[in-house]
């Protein structure tokens, strides 16, 4: 039978320990703290001017909205450019014929033969 | 009567529920629906009695077949229910549960539905058989029934080409498994005249036989993990099989894992310190199975990052996700000592933590991958689009939606106050005092693995409202209700991670220590015997 302070004990990882509920305190006092200190700032801001406009990053805002949306594939685009060796790597591996698959794990099967049984 | 049964019944119900849910579906579609979920819940409380009784009793044992005579020959077979089978039954059982009640609304349009239902129960009686049975014979026939009914659900959407493309490639890569598997049963039946894994973990000698079936299965059973370069097949089956199925597909890959425990820590448990070429096995399979990790974690991170479709993009990252669980199980072999004052196997402390992550996160796997493929299919089911190119802006019209997905990407990318963060954590601690690279290398592809999810979550959910998309609705109220048991279910866990290791992982990993320590596996059947 669960008794009812099991739910607040905390996490013990061997060498450290974690308590979800001590953090989610931790973050609602530092989202008050940041509440606070935003409350401080600058109150004579000109609504409807360009202090108030989303910055594109010196782009021009499209009038259709739906031109704005930033595609899947475009996000993270300069990361995946920068590891195109990689990439063209993997897909060459990712070939999708079936006998490929298995040839995949006949070379990992080989491998572990030469490691667990010693076959050289 | 019935509490003493509850073994064999947790896959009489399923395997019965199946075959008469074809004449149940003669009544009605609802009468069918009713039933398979009244399959399930039934089958559900049957696993989650036995799984109390595993956790306060100790290990269950359950014989089919006559009672042992000296001098005659005995045909029988053993269910032997430990910690650990209690533990990924509880899995196998609760994945399907939630797959039926999402099915509902999901596969409502579809046809063939008597068919399907009776596929996910069968599909759920393999998984049981495989994690409750105490017989390798008995393994492989529960493990090609997984796979069959597997292979036929990952082809049901028939008038698409790739899903029956996905569920060809999924069955030759299932069929060649299990025969290697099958080939290794033979080769240790052939030796040791039995096929109770008991028995045959207290006879192996590790003979070159031995080594033989020791390498034909962890290959096999890796394979059908989903572990990188053998991986290639999961995007295939999990991104093209209907989204209800591929929930109930994870606990199936999770099933073969189990397999990788099973031969590792109780097959071969009493062997891990035998000495192979001037270095123990333990320290042998450790450094190949981190090895092979590493590269599951990199590469299902990275292919992750580059698929447009949204489905696949899940399921490299549920590879990746199974990279995690495979390195906490190599960090943990690496550990096993003998102590020299009382001769005992046993792991060391940082061990002990790293088997405990790995085990606490293929449940969180289990739950955090899942509610993603669920979100993905309510998302396919609203939009009849997958493409993370041509969605945007459902969040304002799929709000429930949305905050289920969130949810499940906070979670699998580890972070807290999410399940994923409190397992993944054990699992960075204890890599790290092995080696710290080990742990970098993990810390840093989930933080890939965030990156990967937030591309996602913009994409699909934020942004402008596009035209097309303008009269998406919510989906329908059994696919909320699945996820949102789901999304309760991750939150639960988060919060309450002590909770859940001590009730749940510790006595699955205990009864993995205590094969090395004391074979209390060995000795529960040698008992009954």
């Amino acid at each position: 039978m669960l008794e009812w302070f099991s739910f607040l004990e905390t996490f013990k990882t061997g060498s450290g320990l974690w308590n979800p509920l001590v953090w989610g305190v931790a973050a609602v006092i530092t989202f008050l703290i940041i509440y606070i200190i935003r409350g401080q700032g600058k109150k004579d801001y000109k609504r409807g001017t360009e202090q108030t406009k989303v910055f594109l990053s010196g782009n021009p805002e499209f009038d259709d909205k739906e031109k704005m949306h930033v595609k899947g594939s475009n996000v993270y685009w300069g990361f995946m450019e920068t590891l195109q060796g990689v990439y063209k790597t993997l897909s060459d591996m990712h070939t999708g014929v079936v006998s490929d698959y298995v040839l995949w794990f006949m070379i990992v099967l080989g491998l572990f033969l030469i490691v667990l049984v010693g076959v050289f | 009567m019935f509490f003493d049964n509850l073994p064999a019944l947790a896959v009489a119900v399923p395997l019965f529920g199946a075959f008469l849910t074809p004449l149940i579906s003669k009544i009605g579609d609802r009468a069918r629906n009713v039933f398979a979920i009244f399959v399930a819940v039934f089958t559900t409380l049957i696993v989650f009695l036995l799984a109390n009784n595993v956790f306060t009793n100790g290990i269950q044992t359950y014989v089919f077949g006559g009672s042992y005579q000296p001098g005659e020959t005995v045909i029988r077979i053993f269910f032997e229910v430990d910690g650990m089978s209690a533990f990924m039954a509880i899995i196998a059982v609760v994945l399907p549960l939630v797959a039926v009640i999402y099915s509902w609304g999901f596969m409502k349009k579809e046809t063939g539905l008597d068919k399907y239902y009776t596929l996910i129960l069968l599909m759920t009686t393999g998984m049981l058989g495989l994690v409750l049975t105490g017989d390798m014979f008995n393994f492989f026939v529960f493990l090609e029934i997984t796979s069959i009914s597997s292979a036929a659900l990952v082809a049901f959407w028939v008038n698409k080409g790739k899903a029956v493309d996905a569920g060809f490639k999924y069955i030759v890569i299932s069929a060649i498994g299990a025969l290697f598997v099958l080939f290794a049963v033979a080769l240790l039946y052939g030796q040791y005249d039995a096929l109770n894994m008991a028995v045959l973990a207290n006879s192996i000698q590790y003979t070159f036989l031995d080594k033989m079936a020791l390498v034909l299965l962890l290959g096999a059973l890796a394979m059908k993990a989903g572990i990188v370069p053998m991986h290639m097949w999961l995007p295939d089956a999990y991104g093209y099989a209907p989204s209800s199925v591929t929930l109930v597909l994870i606990g199936a890959t999770q099933a073969s894992l189990y397999g990788v425990f099973r031969v590792v820590f109780t097959l071969y448990g009493r062997q891990l310190t035998t000495v192979v070429n001037q270095v123990p096995l333990n320290v042998l399979l450790a450094v190949f199975i981190v090895a092979l990790a590493l590269a599951t974690i990199v590469v299902g991170v990275l292919m992750a990052l580059k698929q447009s479709n949204l489905k696949r993009m899940i399921a490299f990252a549920a590879v990746a996700e199974i990279g995690y669980m495979i390195l906490a199980v190599g960090a943990a072999l690496s550990t096993i000592r003998v102590d020299s004052v009382t001769g005992v196997t046993m792991l060391t402390g940082s061990g002990e933590m790293a088997l405990k992550g790995g085990l606490f996160h293929i449940i969180n796997d289990a739950l955090d991958i899942g509610l993603l493929f669920l979100v993905a299919g309510a998302v396919y089911y609203a939009t009849r689009e997958i493409s993370v190119d041509k969605l945007g802006g459902l969040a304002r019209n799929m709000k429930y939606t949305t905050v289920f997905f969130l949810i499940g990407l906070l979670a699998v990318s580890g972070m807290p106050p999410m399940n994923g963060f409190a397992s993944k954590l054990l699992i960075y601690e204890s890599t790290y005092q092995i080696n710290p690279i080990l742990a970098i290398i993990a810390v840093l592809c989930s933080i890939l693995l965030l990156a990967v999810f937030i591309k996602v979550f913009h994409s699909i959910f934020l942004g402008p409202e596009l035209k097309v998309f303008k009269d998406v609705n919510e989906t329908s109220k059994s696919m909320l209700l699945a996820m949102g048991v789901i999304a309760v279910v991750i939150v639960f866990f988060g919060l309450f991670p002590e909770l859940v290791v001590n009730n749940l992982v510790q006595p699955a990993a205990d009864a993995l220590t205590d094969m090395l320590k004391n074979g209390l596996y060995v000795k529960a059947v040698l008992g009954v015997i």
